[in-house]
């Protein structure tokens, strides 16, 4: 069964010179979309990527991963809201590229869809209560 | 006015007998659709309106009660961030967009203003202990000149919070037409109008119930951060000449409210301090106002309805920092709060500063008080300046200074 996964890749210092990303394709024949990365020489990298591919090639590539030394995340856990902290204004909606936040027509609550998420961060630039946290 | 209906006095009695009738200016929309204007005018008493949004202009005076050896404080930070000591010895005045004074600012851009004046203000309210580090030059009856030491709102001798400008009625609906994003108090603006920013709790919001100023003015009795205020002046700004539509609502911001309140009574779920990036820090303050259905006219007035109050569209990026007065259109809240708005051929996603089911919990819970007895009426003792009125908004005429003007030299 094809299956889409989005995750984050933490790479240490010393897993960001090798070439691993790549062999997700030339390995395991997935596809994936970089949906966001800083990655630079010497330093600690991230990515968020979406893999599409069969489920078992899937959990290969990403067990493959973590042996080159790649920490995985799940994305769903790396953007948070902290419903304590929302005061339901909605200075979050108008940025949000995929509708992962999104106000109830009845109750006006402001509501976060993680699995729509793309971690681009700009609801955390807009929160003016500092609900929406990125926990990269 | 029309022919009356009932009194302030009439109502207070009601209230206190328990026999009060009051709908929430969400609930009145739906009788009149039922009943019509003149028969819910005959039931409904009291319609209640409110709004929680982010209010720059509010700030707290509070007192500390004196030092021994006693003190005139010239300059003091609460938790970090500067407060007004240029009153009397210990009076200090706390503005809701004060900067804690190492905040890197718009240094590095764009700024986080973690913490400020709002922030200080939500922590007092909510009984924490505060910081205050305070200085003065030292007099003979004030020989004191340094201070540092923890005070707790439940120890001074008065908090009162002193809104100068609050409730704006209508407000701008922001876009940005530049190629970059622009970070305003209306929010982060998107590139080439990619979203658009507003602000106001529409048919829920106090002054859009009451666009005339007919029953709203000095000495009204609200909800002010969950306890208890009263409308102390014409806001900062107030400006009732401001186009209006045919049903007499501005197309604009036009009326505020200077309000006033005891911090005492307040929660600090109701006066949230905010970071806006980019812009600063502010205060989100929660102010609710009840109406009192004296005649048919004001229950006309409380039936407004999203789809009739027009928010002029603005370029953020050019119009409102150069002050050009350039307006690309209106569009109503129903489209606004319909999460996008259409123009110019593009359909543009919305994002509401001002909380709308806040607004509306707000409404409920003014309800509730008079409905329990424990809020009533009070009827103003000055109206507001309304279209008729002198009072409209200027922008400032610079007169530029000459080195030597009027004998004047620096």
């Amino acid at each position: 069964m094809i299956s889409t996964k989005k995750v984050v890749l933490h790479f240490p210092r010393e897993a960001v010179e090798r070439p691993v990303v790549c062999d997700l394709a030339l390995r395991f024949g997935l596809t994936f979309n970089i949906l966001r990365a800083s990655i630079s020489p010497h330093h600690e990298g991230l990515m968020v990527l979406e893999i599409i591919g069969e489920n078992t090639k899937n959990e290969e590539g990403l067990k493959y991963l973590q042996e080159k030394g790649v920490e995985i995340q799940p994305l769903s856990q790396d953007i948070k809201k902290d419903d304590q902290r929302c005061i339901d204004c909605g200075s979050c909606l108008g940025v949000c590229p995929t509708s992962a936040l999104y106000m109830d027509k009845k109750s006006y609550r402001v509501i976060f869809e993680e699995s729509k998420c793309i971690a681009c961060e700009l609801c955390v630039l807009a929160c003016p209560t500092r609900a929406m946290e990125a926990l990269f | 006015m029309g022919v009356a209906l009932r009194s302030y006095q009439e109502i207070n009695e009601k209230i206190k007998k328990g026999k009060v009738v009051v709908v929430t200016a969400e609930e009145v929309i739906e009788l009149v659709d039922k009943k019509g204007i003149e028969k819910t005018a005959r039931e409904v008493d009291v319609v209640t309106t409110g709004t929680f949004g982010a209010m720059c202009s509010s700030g707290a005076m509070i007192n500390t009660g004196h030092t021994k050896p006693r003190m005139k404080i010239s300059e003091a930070y609460l938790n970090g961030v500067m407060a007004y000591g240029g009153l009397a010895a210990v009076d200090l005045y706390i503005g809701a967009t004060q900067v804690a004074k190492d905040d890197p600012l718009n240094k590095i851009y764009p700024g986080e203003f973690k913490y400020g004046g709002g922030h200080v203000i939500q922590d007092l309210v909510a009984g924490k202990d505060i910081l205050l580090e305070a200085y003065g030059y030292g007099t003979d009856e004030y020989p004191r000149k340094k201070l540092i030491t923890w005070i707790n709102i439940k120890d001074l001798n008065q908090a009162y919070l002193f809104n100068p400008r609050n409730a704006y009625q209508n407000y701008n609906v922001a876009v940005n037409c530049s190629d970059k994003i622009i970070y305003t108090y209306l929010g982060v603006l998107l590139p080439h109008l990619g979203n658009a920013g507003f602000s106001s709790a529409g048919q829920l919001s106090p002054l859009l119930n009451d666009p005339h100023y007919r029953i709203i003015g000095v000495g009204t009795k609200i909800f002010l951060g969950g306890g208890v205020g009263y409308v102390a002046w014409q806001g900062t700004q107030h400006d009732p000449g401001v186009e209006r539509n045919d049903k007499g609502i501005p197309k604009g911001g036009a009326g505020t409210l200077a309000v006033i309140g005891d911090m005492k009574g307040m929660d600090p779920n109701w006066l949230w301090g905010l970071s806006v990036r980019g812009y600063g820090c502010s205060l989100a303050v929660g102010l609710g106002v009840p109406i009192p259905i004296l005649d048919e006219e004001t229950l006309q007035y409380c039936a407004v309805r999203d789809q009739d109050i027009e928010a002029p569209i603005i370029d953020y990026s050019n119009a409102y920092p150069n002050g050009t007065g350039e307006v690309l259109g209106y569009v109503n809240y129903a489209e606004l709060r319909s999460g996008k708005i259409y123009h110019s051929g593009k359909e543009i996603p919305t994002s509401p500063i001002s909380s709308y089911s806040r607004a509306r919990e707000i409404c409920s819970i003014l309800k509730k008080w008079i409905q329990d007895g424990n809020f009533t009426l009070t009827q103003p003792t000055l109206t507001l300046p309304n279209t008729e009125s002198e009072v409209r908004f200027r922008n400032l005429a610079e007169r530029p200074f000459n080195n030597n003007v009027n004998g004047v030299r620096r």
